[in-house]
């Protein structure tokens, strides 16, 4: 049996079409305001372990307790298709309310907060608490051979200090995650 | 103020309240309270199954063939465990249940109780959503919101987990009118400047198809009404998903058949040849679209679809129309039949020789024997002995069940049960006592393969014990006929552990049941065994003796496109690349 296959069938060849793959990764900051219930953060992370997508940060809290709702801030990446299918997937899941993309929606201000142990003497403890005054950070712990930094800023910024605080004597750090809104009213 | 209740009577009065008539279960510890409120009333039939799954199937049975939920009730721990298959069966087919499931007293949890287990964080996964009541008081609330999220928007299972101790404990009955709603709202109505841009394409199609699938049927039976008057207005041809067969009759004179994997060759030929595709619920799974970057490249794309996710998900569509399919399809109707029913019906005439050449390839045709049953065959006969008939066809999975799509005409929704995305064995038999609950004066029939039919074939116990007079119609090669295919394709002939060795006999197996076995195996008694079968007023094993070797084409190989499909036997070497091999 043969097939003609040519009539009708198309103009271009189909081999000619974009490979979806090839596409840009891109980093979006998705809120997601949820009913504040047993197990909606496991539903929520649940759909990103099960449909096989990122997560760079997580952060989340009740921000209304009346009427028990809390706000996740999701940092994922993916590409744009990928994207869209997680704030669709999101959008599935029962208590979720809203599913804003911050990063395609306007202007937003991204904030994350650490807190950094640097441990040392001498030179090295004055240059840390030197560097700790340039990026702002506080100073909210601290012992003759060590500080604790509390610092605010973008992730970047956060990053930026991590680096500058490894070869001073930097022995833990706890990230909170990005909290991230929309600009202006 | 209403009257106080136990949490085991608050259950049954919801489920009264929600119209339910029916309840697949099996008891257990923890379920006991609910039971004993079961026990003294009659409103609610409890149906007895001999396995929690094949409490799942037959509720996905009965919700198939009804358009209602079906209702599932299981003990905790392996009770809830054994319904997970099932549910994400119903998951994958947006399929409407409610599985109960009994929990380990709230002051035991966390405690690795007897026969306790994570049952909501278990079926998180494999559910729409469930819950974990711990509050007598919030029980009849969370079972009114569970049916409202079950039945609406896509359809899907869900699951209440209902501690001992809350079954127990009083608490006053809350309505469905008085019951919290969720904020769930789910679109119905479709955008319709989105639909009025659908249409405009749809008038300009010169090579038009219509792909429907199983959102038509959940739709409910106006929805099919609606696809059969644009396809009758239109004369676009139409073809349809396993899931979607019988929305458009398979009698209708635009009917090609199924479409994908195993469909026909003009189904898939015009689903890569044309340059408008109205996709009416369906959702491009890889069954249907084979090799994705290759899929139908030239066409004008509009997907209608209740799930947002659906759009974009796998194929990039040029409109997307979120909404109900009835409601869709309703405005869809009224805009083109406002703007003057416009088609191109030269091109389309065109475009249907093109069609009917396709069709002359008669691709369903395949070698009769005269001495050994073919199971094409076999269906062929089943089908012109029961085509008249109020009939109702389940299916296991696999080869059969690709033959029973292929080879049965369904010309009306509701009327095909199968398991479409999970594919399950074992899901027919099970469904098909279900299917028969619903309707008890029906003719039931399950296409079973030999090996599919032993994973749940317990549930003959069901079938037996309240008189459903399913037909249970094996097509038996004594072989995992699908698994030996591919093994046949992709590995080199290398039959690794798919064949049946130490089968039952099946009519003792019938017998020893209470039901009634019947041996085919030469095709000149076909017809007198499934006559016979037809007869006989109770549960029927039919073992139709079929050909080993056969093969189920059409066949789109792994990996390739819908113009690569392989007829026969003789075009199956190498049809299947190394990339095509990592494939499922």
């Amino acid at each position: 049996m043969t097939l003609h296959l040519k009539k009708g069938s198309s103009r271009k060849s189909a081999y000619d079409l974009k490979n979806p793959l090839d596409e840009q990764i891109e980093t979006h900051t998705l809120a997601v305001l949820v009913d504040n219930e047993a197990g909606v953060l496991a539903r929520v992370i649940g759909l990103f372990s099960g449909r096989g997508y990122n997560i760079e940060s997580l952060t989340v809290a009740e921000t209304d307790p009346e009427g028990h709702r809390s706000r996740i801030t999701i940092v994922t990446t993916g590409t744009p298709a990928v994207i869209e299918q997680i704030k669709a997937q999101l959008g599935l899941i029962i208590p979720v309310y809203r599913v804003n993309d911050l990063t395609v929606e306007g202007p937003s201000v991204e904030r994350e907060m650490a807190l950094l142990k640097v441990a040392g003497q001498g030179d090295k403890r004055v240059e840390a608490m030197r560097l700790a005054d340039i990026f702002r950070a506080n100073v909210v712990d601290s012992t003759l051979e060590s500080f604790v930094f509390e610092i605010t800023g973008t992730p970047e910024k956060i990053d930026a200090f991590t680096d500058l605080m490894h070869p001073l004597g930097l022995t833990d750090i706890a990230r909170t995650g990005v909290a991230a809104m929309a600009r202006g009213a | 103020m209403s009257r106080e209740m136990t949490g085991a009577e608050i259950v049954v009065t919801a489920l009264k309240e929600q119209g339910v008539d029916t309840v697949f279960g099996y008891p257990g510890g923890a379920v006991l309270p609910i039971y004993d409120a079961i026990f003294q009333q009659n409103d609610i039939k409890h149906i007895l199954v001999r396995h929690e799954q094949g409490a799942t199937h037959a509720a996905e049975g009965y919700a198939r063939a009804t358009g209602k939920p079906g209702v599932v009730l299981v003990t905790s721990g392996p009770g809830a465990t054994n319904a997970v298959t099932g549910m994400t069966d119903a998951l994958m087919d947006s399929i409407p249940m409610i599985v109960l499931s009994g929990q380990v007293p709230t002051f035991m949890i966390g405690n690795d109780a007897f026969q306790e287990a994570d049952t909501v964080g278990i079926t998180r996964p494999c559910s729409k959503h469930n819950w974990l009541v711990k509050d007598t008081d919030e029980l009849a609330e969370t079972i009114h919101q569970a049916f409202h999220i079950a039945t609406s928007g896509r359809p899907g299972p869900v699951l209440i987990d209902i501690p001992k101790d809350v079954q127990f404990a009083s608490a006053p009955y809350k309505t469905k009118a008085k019951a919290p709603t969720t904020h769930y709202k789910p679109q119905v109505k479709g955008d319709l400047a989105e639909i009025t841009r659908a249409v405009e394409a749809f008038e300009q199609a010169e090579r038009p198809i219509i792909y429907s699938g199983g959102g038509v049927i959940n739709s409910g039976v106006a929805a099919s009404q609606l696809l059969r008057e644009l396809v009758a207005g239109s004369n676009a041809p139409i073809t349809s998903t396993l899931m979607g067969l019988g929305a458009y009759p398979a009698s209708g004179d635009n009917w090609l058949g199924m479409l994908g994997m195993h469909g026909t060759v003009e189904a898939n030929l015009a689903m890569h040849g044309c340059d408008f595709m109205l996709c009416v619920g369906a959702r491009f799974d890889d069954r249907i679209t084979g090799r994705t970057d290759a899929f139908s490249p030239d066409s004008f794309k509009v997907h209608m679809d209740i799930d947002p996710s659906s759009i974009n998900k796998i194929i990039h569509v040029d409109v997307p129309i979120i909404g109900d399919i009835g409601h869709i399809l309703e405005d869809f109707l009224k805009v083109w039949k406002s703007r003057g029913r416009k088609t191109k019906s030269a091109a389309i005439k065109k475009w249907w020789s093109q069609i009917e050449e396709w069709q002359a390839t008669k691709c369903l045709d395949f070698k009769n024997s005269d001495t050994i049953i073919k199971p094409q065959h076999a269906l062929q006969r089943l089908e012109a002995l029961t085509k008249n008939m109020d009939r109702y066809i389940t299916t296991e999975v696999g080869q059969h069940q690709m033959w029973a799509a292929q080879y049965l005409n369904f010309d009306d929704p509701h009327r095909f049960m199968t398991s479409g995305g999970l594919g399950t064995m074992g899901y027919g038999l099970p469904a098909s006592v279900g299917v028969q609950v619903a309707h008890p004066e029906s003719l039931v029939i399950n296409i079973a393969g030999d090996a599919s039919f032993l994973m749940n074939m317990q549930e003959m116990g069901t079938a037996v014990q309240f008189n459903l007079p399913v037909k249970q119609f094996i097509l038996n090669n004594e072989r995992l006929g699908m698994v030996r295919q591919w093994q046949q394709l992709l590995h080199g002939e290398r039959y690794s552990q798919s064949w049946s060795e130490a089968l039952p006999d099946f009519v003792k197996l019938a017998e020893a049941f209470g039901g009634k076995g019947i041996l085919v195996d030469d095709p000149a008694d076909l017809d007198e065994a499934i006559k016979e079968m037809l007869a006989y007023d109770g549960p029927v094993i039919l073992d139709c003796v079929v050909e080993k070797h056969e093969n189920c084409f059409p066949m789109i190989p792994s990996g390739k496109a819908h113009n690569e499909m392989i007829l026969c036997d003789e075009e199956t070497a190498d049809a299947i690349d190394a990339a095509g091999k990592t494939r499922v």
